[in-house]
């Protein structure tokens, strides 16, 4: 009997859309049954999310007040323990799932099979390695517990029309004290979500300066684009951390991606490979960003925005 | 207080790797190989503790075939004390790698254990976080600041979200984010003194380690090729192009 216990994340009371694609790659296991888990100090309206995700049998909550912030190392043994019944263990391939799941793992004595991209059978995955310039077939042991963060951008969101019932369970794991939540600083926004947006407008060093980036925020707000950034952008100062997109920072795969002003590093392309149509802007026409971009336009940024703003009337 | 950092050989993050046309690994010969750039980063804020004080010894370990030796030799030729090359002919799991820095930790008994957050070989970004888990202390990863006073460190890791700080309490382990440092090169001096640091060699096999292979790779492919794309002139193009794809 396969069953698959999906790690919810969420944060501020809210279900992260992680978690509905981790739940996509758990049903594509076909298993038995697909149980969510809800850690937190109040986990209702988390809970009630998940509950919608189509596909999930179960939601398992466990509230305690240690559990107000995602800390691996408080949450890793209560996820080992609910664990036991479980064939698989499946977390989203974001900071908080990267965190969290080599810890369960280590704790269950078994390695992690980290991004899973496809799955080609309950024990069988691929996964992309060296910045994704290979993929593997990786197979499990048939009598290990499979633990596997799934990278988001390979997995639609599985949709929310379900109702599956809600179960608190209590988890008899003794939690350390040695690691302490101080504070979280949030760069402030109103655009669409990075990873989960059907359209981004990215910037890198081409854009020049910080007070330059606002040519692309109003194109991406016209557009109704998330905004990203190159590292190249982020280590300049233009933007803050959490935008950057490639190897090192989030990897995504929107409907559109324009990049604009970015060069093209392996390391960048990386992140967005998985795009479904890529606009490459650039004045260099000789950068590796259009040996991957279906269309590529040469020419400057400067001029250029300001006049697809316009064409678009 | 003691520092131990993991410094892994991968191949130069400046090559275009390729993948062996039988579907059997990834072409390393001949392939220049260097320190994983993350763990480049590591060993630099190691030595920035032991320049503030907070530390007194760097040891920089490495597991892997004979000549990762000489490897080890330019973590030593950047500062750190002394190096340890955990001996083995076969890659390992971060399983088993983070089993085989416990028996290190167990031995040393460091204040603080540094890696880089993932390495760009295997991206796997395991080994820190099941370290910590084996050996039941503090793990902050993703690390973009470290502060370390009164036998706490603070630490500000790059999260989705933005910048998490958490404190943890010694001993823990870090593993470290690109934007946490800019690592020091090497000068010609300190490369001779390093030849003059110890190294000690420990085969893996001495360790008691239990070895975790349970997952196996079968198969390597290259990714999917993209299809060749198209060029415009103009705006006025660009937006045609993107209307006839529904994209606008």
């Amino acid at each position: 009997m396969t069953k698959i216990l999906v790690i919810a994340e969420h944060l501020g009371g809210k279900l992260n859309g992680s978690t509905a694609r981790a739940v996509s790659a758990a049903a594509a296991v076909k298993p038995d049954a697909i149980d969510v888990i809800v850690l937190s100090d109040a986990p209702e309206a988390v809970a009630a999310e998940a509950a919608k995700i189509d596909g999930v049998s179960k939601v398992l909550t466990v509230a305690r007040t240690e559990n107000a912030h995602s800390l691996a190392a408080i949450y890793a043994p209560q996820i080992v323990k609910a664990a036991a019944g479980y064939t698989h263990v499946f977390a989203p391939s974001t900071t908080f799932g990267k965190d969290l799941a080599p810890r369960v793992a280590a704790l269950l004595g078994v390695s992690q099979v980290s991004d899973v991209m496809t799955v080609e059978g309950p024990h069988t995955f691929k996964r992309p390695i060296y910045a994704g310039n290979a993929i593997v077939t990786v197979e499990v042991d048939a009598s290990s517990i499979v633990v596997a963060t799934i990278r988001t951008a390979s997995w639609p969101a599985a949709a929310s029309n379900g109702s599956a019932p809600i179960e608190a369970i209590s988890v008899d794991a003794a939690l350390p004290s040695h690691t302490r939540f101080v504070e979280l600083q949030q760069g402030k926004s109103d655009r669409p979500d990075l990873q989960g947006a059907p359209k981004v407008v990215s910037g890198g060093r081409g854009v020049g300066s910080k007070e330059n980036f606002e040519i692309i925020y109003k194109f991406a707000d016209k557009i109704g684009a998330a905004v990203g950034a190159s590292r190249a952008a982020v280590d300049a100062g233009y933007v803050p951390n959490e935008m950057q997109v490639g190897q090192t920072g989030k990897i995504i795969a929107p409907e559109l991606y324009i990049a604009v002003g970015i060069s093209g590093a392996i390391q960048h392309l990386t992140g967005i490979k998985d795009a479904g149509t890529i606009v490459a802007i650039n004045k260099d026409g000789e950068a590796p960003i259009f040996e991957i971009a279906d269309i590529g336009l040469v020419g400057d940024l400067f001029k250029i925005l300001p006049d697809l703003e316009a064409s678009l009337g | 207080m003691k520092i131990l950092v993991g410094y892994k050989r991968v191949v130069d993050y400046n090559v275009r790797i390729q993948v062996k046309p039988d579907g059997t690994g990834v072409v390393t010969d001949g392939v220049k190989l260097s320190a994983n750039p993350f763990d480049d980063i590591a060993l630099e804020e190691a030595l920035r503790l032991r320049e503030k004080g907070v530390a007194d010894e760097v040891v920089v370990v490495g597991i892997g075939p004979a000549d990762l030796t000489a490897h080890l030799r330019n973590g030593l030729a950047m500062g750190a004390n002394r190096a340890i090359h955990v001996q083995t002919a076969d890659a390992v799991s971060p399983l088993t790698a983070a089993r085989t820095l416990l028996k290190l930790v167990e031995k040393e008994q460091p204040g603080l254990v540094i890696l880089g957050k993932q390495a760009i070989d295997d991206d796997a970004n395991q080994t820190g976080q099941m370290l910590a888990a084996l050996w039941d202390r503090p793990q902050a990863t993703f690390a973009g600041k470290v502060e370390i006073a009164d036998g706490k460190a603070k630490v500000t890791r790059e999260v989705d979200a933005g910048l998490e700080v958490i404190e943890a309490d010694l001993p823990a382990v870090i593993t470290t984010d690109l934007r946490l440092n800019e690592p020091r090169f090497i000068k010609l001096p300190d490369i001779m003194k390093a030849k003059s640091k110890p190294i000690d060699v420990i085969e893996l096999g001495s360790l008691g380690v239990e070895t975790a292979d349970h997952i196996k790779t079968t198969h390597y492919a290259a990714p999917p090729k993209r299809s060749k794309g198209v060029m415009v002139k103009d705006a006025a193009e660009l937006v045609a192009a993107l209307k006839q794809k529904g994209l606008l």
